[in-house]
Order: C-alpha cells, then sequence, then structure tokens
C-alpha cells in the first residue's frame, strides 16, 4: 500500500509534466491543423534557456524560468511568421515536413551550441525530500507539479475567458468563418504557436534542474506529447490535461507491479488500445469536429 | 631535330618524375585508422572522452615517428549512441574510408550491431568499453576487446563482496545488452557468495525519471544497489534516490561512472557510493605502469580536458596504441595482416598490460584481453581509495 501511494505521487509529479507537453501540441494542432514535430526541441531550449541564465548570467531561479519560457515564445513566434505563415492552407504533409526540419536544425543546433556533454542546472530547493509517514518527495518536484497546474490553469483561463482565447476557439470551430467575422487568423495562428511553444519551453524549465540537461532531451519528451495528444484527443484541450496525468500514473504503476523494463511500452500500449476502441481520444465529445 | 630529341628526353624526364612524385606521395600516406564512438546523443559525454584518449594516443605515436615510416590518421565517426548508426558509420570506413582496422563502438548494443559488418568485409576491431559476455562469445574473429566484460569485471569484484558488506542486493541496470548481461553476472557471483538477490529492475538508456524503479527498490529491504548504466543516468539514480530516501549502499559497475562528474552533478547523492573502475587517475602510481599513466593524466590535463573524463579517455588511448602495434607487428597497414597480428600484440597501456587470450566457440574465437579492476569510493566529496583496496 505504501509502494501504490508512492508510485500515484511519483505519477502525478510527471503526469502533471506530460500534460503540460501535450497542451502545447494538442492546441497548435487543433487550432491550426499542424503538426509540430519540433515540440520536443522548444522543450530542450526552455531546459538550456534555463542553464544560460543561470550558470552563465547568473540570474535567480525563477527570473531563469521566465527567461526559458519567454524564449520558447519568441522562437515561437519567429518560427509561425518565417516559415508557416507562407504554407498557410497547404496540406498538413507540407508543413509536417517543415517541422521535421525545423527538429532536425534545432536539435544539430543545440548539439554545435551546448556540446553532447549533459549539463546540470542548480536549483535552490533543499536537496532532502519532504517526508509524509511513508512517503517522500524532492521539494524541487513538488514546486514542479505546482508550476505546472499554475501553468496549466493559466492556460484553461486564456482560452475559456479571455477575447483572445474565444478568438482561438472560434478559429479552432472554422477557420473561413472566423475569419468573416472579424477574427485576424494570422494573429491567432502566430499567437498560438508561441504559447504552445512557450508552455514546452516551460516544461523544459520546470524539468531541466529534476534531471539533465542534453541536446537529444525533447526527442523522448515529444514522443510523450504524442501519446498524451492521441490519448485525450487531437486538439482536445481538457483531454490533453487528463491523458497527461493517466501516462504519468499508467507508466509508474506499469513499471511497478508489470515490469520495469517495459516501462515506455505501457504508454504506447495504451494508444493504441485507445486507437483500436475510441480512435477520436478518451475524452472526445460527439458533436466535437476536427 | 637534335633540339627535339633533347626535348623529347627532358618532356620523358618531366613525365618518370611528374609520374614518380606521387607514387612517393602514397607511400607517406597516413595510416588510416577507423573509430566509432557515441560523440552525440545519451552517451556523448563519454563517447568524447574516449575521443581525446584516442588524439593523445595518435599525436604521441606520430610524434614518435608513426608507424611503418607512415603518419597515422583517425577517422572519427559519430555513432549517435544508436545501434544503427553503429553499424552505417561502421560501413562508411570501411566502404568509403578503407580503413584497414577499428576501434568502438563504446556501447555493447552498438559493438554488436557493428560486428555482423566487421565479419562481412573482413575488417579487425578493437572493443575499448563494452562489457556484454556476448560480444566475445559469438564466434567473431574480427573482435578483440580490451575492456573486461562483466563476468570479468564481477570476479574482480568477488574478493570484496565481504568487505563492502553484501548480504542481499538489488540490481537496477540500462535496458541494453551491457544491462542485462552485467546483472547476470554480478547476480551469480553474489549468488555463489551466499548473498541474496532481490528486486532486479530496468531501465531505457534514455529514460530520465526512474522513481518507479526506485519506489519497487525501496520495498525490498536490501542494503546494496547494483548500478549500471552511463554516468548521466547514475547521476539521475543517485538523485532520484536521495529523494526517495532509498537509504543504500550503492556499486556502479561498468567502469562508465567518472565519479567526479558525479560529485559535481550529483552532490551529497553521490556521497558514500562505490564505482568500480578501470583507471585511477588520482592515483596513477598505483596502476600498473605509473610513469605512463601520470604522463597520461598530465597530458590530458595539459590538452585542458575535464579531469572527469579520464576514467573514459584512457580507453582510446590503450585501443589505438592496440592497433598501431599490431600495425608495426604486421609490416603492413592490411585487415587481415592486422588481425594476424593482434594474436601477437603484448603491450603496456594506461590501464595495464595488454595481451589477447582465445575466447568463444573453437576455431572462430574472438579475442579477450584481462584488464586490471579497481574499486574507489565517494567521500567527503573526494574520490578515496577504500581501505580494503588500499591493504591489497
Amino acid at each position: 500500500m505504501e509502494e501504490f501511494l508512492q508510485h500515484i505521487l511519483n505519477g502525478l509529479i510527471l503526469g502533471g509534466t506530460y500534460a503540460l507537453l501535450g497542451i502545447g501540441l494538442t492546441l497548435i494542432f487543433g487550432i491550426m491543423n499542424v503538426v509540430n514535430f519540433a515540440h520536443g526541441e522548444f522543450y530542450t531550449l526552455g531546459a538550456y534557456t534555463t542553464f544560460l541564465f543561470l550558470a552563465l548570467l547568473e540570474t535567480n531561479f525563477f527570473l531563469a524560468l521566465l527567461g526559458a519560457v519567454a524564449s520558447g515564445i519568441l522562437l515561437g513566434a519567429i518560427c509561425e511568421r518565417l516559415l508557416l505563415r507562407p504554407l498557410l492552407g497547404e496540406s498538413i504533409d507540407t508543413t509536417m515536413l517543415v517541422m521535421i526540419g525545423v527538429w532536425i536544425a534545432m536539435q544539430n543546433a543545440e548539439l554545435t551550441l551546448w556540446g553532447g556533454v549533459a549539463k546540470s542546472i542548480d536549483h535552490p530547493f533543499p536537496q532532502p525530500p519532504l517526508t509524509l509517514g511513508p512517503l517522500s518527495v524532492a521539494p524541487l518536484r513538488l514546486f514542479v507539479l505546482g508550476a505546472a497546474v499554475l501553468l496549466i490553469a493559466g492556460s484553461h483561463l486564456l482560452i475559456h475567458r479571455t477575447r483572445l482565447g474565444r478568438a482561438m476557439r472560434a478559429t479552432f470551430q472554422d477557420r473561413e468563418t472566423a475569419a468573416l467575422m472579424g477574427v485576424d487568423i494570422h494573429r491567432i495562428h502566430t499567437v498560438t504557436f508561441a504559447f504552445g511553444s512557450g508552455l514546452a519551453a516551460g516544461a523544459g524549465a520546470l524539468l531541466g534542474p529534476v534531471f539533465v540537461v542534453y541536446p537529444a532531451m525533447g526527442d523522448p519528451a515529444a514522443l510523450k506529447a504524442f501519446v498524451v495528444v492521441i490519448l485525450g484527443g487531437l486538439g482536445n484541450f481538457a483531454g490533453a490535461t487528463l491523458g497527461g496525468l493517466i501516462l504519468g500514473i499508467a507508466e509508474e504503476l506499469g513499471a511497478g507491479y508489470i515490469s520495469s523494463g517495459y516501462r515506455d511500452a505501457v504508454g504506447f500500449a495504451i494508444i493504441i488500445l485507445v486507437l483500436l476502441l475510441r480512435p477520436s481520444g478518451l475524452f472526445a465529445r460527439a458533436e466535437r469536429v476536427g | 631535330m637534335r633540339h627535339t630529341r633533347i626535348a623529347g628526353i627532358l618532356l620523358s624526364a618531366i613525365l618518370v618524375g611528374g609520374l614518380a612524385v606521387p607514387a612517393g606521395w602514397a607511400q607517406q600516406d597516413p595510416v588510416k585508422i577507423g573509430v566509432i564512438q557515441p560523440l552525440s546523443g545519451p552517451v556523448a559525454a563519454s563517447g568524447n572522452y574516449v575521443r581525446m584518449g584516442t588524439e593523445i594516443a595518435r599525436d604521441w605515436i606520430n610524434a614518435r615517428g608513426g608507424v611503418l615510416g607512415r603518419q597515422i590518421q583517425l577517422v572519427i565517426e559519430d555513432n549517435k549512441s544508436d545501434p544503427k548508426e553503429a553499424a552505417s558509420a561502421a560501413e562508411k570506413l570501411i566502404v568509403r574510408d578503407k580503413v584497414p582496422a577499428i576501434m568502438g563502438a563504446w556501447g555493447s548494443s552498438m559493438t554488436l550491431a557493428v560486428m555482423p559488418k566487421l565479419e562481412e568485409y573482413g575488417v579487425p576491431m578493437v572493443v575499448e568499453t563494452s562489457s556484454a559476455a556476448s560480444i566475445t562469445k559469438k564466434g567473431n574473429p574480427w573482435v578483440f576487446r580490451i575492456s573486461p566484460p562483466s563476468e570479468m569485471e564481477a570476479l574482480g569484484l568477488g574478493k570484496y563482496l565481504g568487505d563492502l558488506g553484501v548480504k542481499r542486493a538489488d540490481f537496477l541496470a540500462v535496458n541494453t545488452d551491457w544491462g542485462r548481461g552485467a546483472v547476470a553476472a554480478f547476480g551469480d557471483i553474489l549468488k555463489k557468495r551466499g548473498a541474496n538477490v532481490g528486486a532486479v529492475e530496468f531501465m531505457e538508456q534514455a529514460a530520465t525519471d526512474m522513481s518507479a524503479q526506485i519506489t519497487k527498490i525501496r520495498g525490498t529491504g536490501g542494503d546494496t544497489l547494483f548500478l549500471t548504466t552511463s554516468v548521466e543516468q547514475i547521476t539521475l539514480v543517485l538523485k532520484q534516490g536521495q529523494e526517495q530516501r532509498l537509504g543504500r549502499k550503492i556499486v556502479t559497475t561498468g567502469g562508465s561512472s567518472s565519479p567526479d562528474q558525479l560529485v559535481r552533478q550529483a552532490g551529497a547523492a553521490a556521497e558514500g557510493t562505490y564505482h568500480i573502475l578501470f583507471f585511477l587517475p588520482w592515483f596513477p602510481e598505483a596502476m600498473p605502469d605509473g610513469k605512463l599513466a601520470k604522463a597520461f593524466v598530465d597530458e590530458w590535463t595539459k590538452r585542458g580536458h575535464p579531469f572527469a573524463g579520464l576514467t573514459e579517455g584512457f580507453r582510446g588511448h590503450d585501443g589505438i596504441l592496440t592497433i598501431v602495434e599490431a600495425i608495426r607487428t604486421a609490416g603492413k597497414a592490411e585487415a587481415k595482416a592486422i588481425q594476424a597480428a593482434l594474436w601477437k600484440v603484448s603491450l603496456m597501456g594506461v590501464n595495464g598490460p595488454i595481451k589477447f587470450a582465445k575466447d568463444g566457440p573453437p576455431g572462430k574465437e574472438s579475442g579477450q584481453s584481462q584488464p586490471s579492476i579497481f574499486v574507489v569510493q565517494i567521500k567527503g566529496g573526494k574520490v578515496t581509495l577504500p581501505a580494503f583496496m588500499a591493504k591489497k
């Protein structure tokens, strides 16, 4: 039982960051109809920017996190403006190929810039874990969970409570009609891509200090994000949030009670089941189209 | 008329001379040696350290006049920590660069992926790091290993098990040929010495979150955790073990643990951990050839390479030295002759004596050298020789 509770706690913390990764990816897909293969690279970008701020510019830890999110937003916006806007209305395959190119270019740029040796990010939280009975958790991980929850809640408010969010949802439902109603589609696309990339960079900045930072770190992260998005249904915000938590807990329990060698296989086994049984995702509403 | 004849003689002289010059150059062509290492990807740090070691060996050998009167040139390929890439790197080295010998490919899975290519083209490879037993058991006569397989390492550790106080051990290993091989080898030795084996857990090579495995291991009530993976993942396991109050004696195997990097990146979480190593750069005088070891450490430091990389870097040096010695013995830089000469090689590397014994199915044996094995402990943020090692 003690072990079970610890697994659930680990899974929740891990799932929070999976959700953060999945939300960015699902928004970009839902609103822009772009399969963002470079999503993992924005995660890596966030981690390296945090490292840059802390180790080289020696700023405050929290400032570094903000800097990382800003770097994701900025590069995301540039990427959308330069590469995706000219392709507006092209087939999904074309933009997918472009994003695969961005993925390869960004990963190799990181390798050139930082070298292949993993970097470690210092953080101001105490090393000894907090304990509650048999449960044990590092303060840093609690902070990561808290920050992830805040970011997810903030995103939810942005999409459901603001004018901009309403315009995003309108674009999601029908791009042409939204344009006819006076929504600036170009602007919505830039904002969406920048926002999604910012969330990915945020996830990288939060997890960088927990793990180690290296150029290929985005690949497994992007894979998880795709699992989350398929679990929750393409373009489904709430689905991505729940999908992230489910994946985190399923991986933990799979590794804990089935076999740790198959930990990553658990996520993909779930995907296969979901695609067979509920191809539009676990949380797809009947009336949603696209 | 006479002028024409003179011109003709001059012309032929120029032509002959002209032809002679490229022929002369050809003799001065450097001897190419292929190197396959993970220069990017999850184990890039280790691969780059090995590369730095090969470059020291190259420069030292070239400064002494090279081999067969020619300089040596390394053709270094990145296997991206990926077996598929390792196989294509080998193919490229053999087919395009026409190297007569290769050193590589760090990880066991990468080495195993390269091996069929060696057999296909008939090119020998000196294996500098990989420790899966299967490498020299497959009946591939082109493989010569200077690193210890897990069995040899486990046997080497066996005599210290009492000093370490191992009664009930758990295993956490990377889910590769190396990790699975180490679990089997160390598990055998432990059982033979009357210790119990508890949980056996695995992690993917690129995995970053090992909390599920650690939670499970925490529940077994063992006293020691044997950890087999790259230094990046060791760092993560130590940190996450501390987060969950794992409270175990930890022994890392495989010689890739780079204790200095652990002290820097895992901090207090690395305190008290034991590491099996094949080089002691902190105590070069304790190595079989203290003078060579000291010279290597000094050269490494002079080049500004990180000290933490020395426990990997020496392998690159020893691997290249072995190949060059074989080329010298063979008297020519041809694959088949180098393969035959590798059996006759006997030299002193940074790790100690290198000499190949036969291993694997009769008639198709691979070469296996018997390297020196050491144990160190991190104490007070420093690498120390445990008392039982010092009294040896």
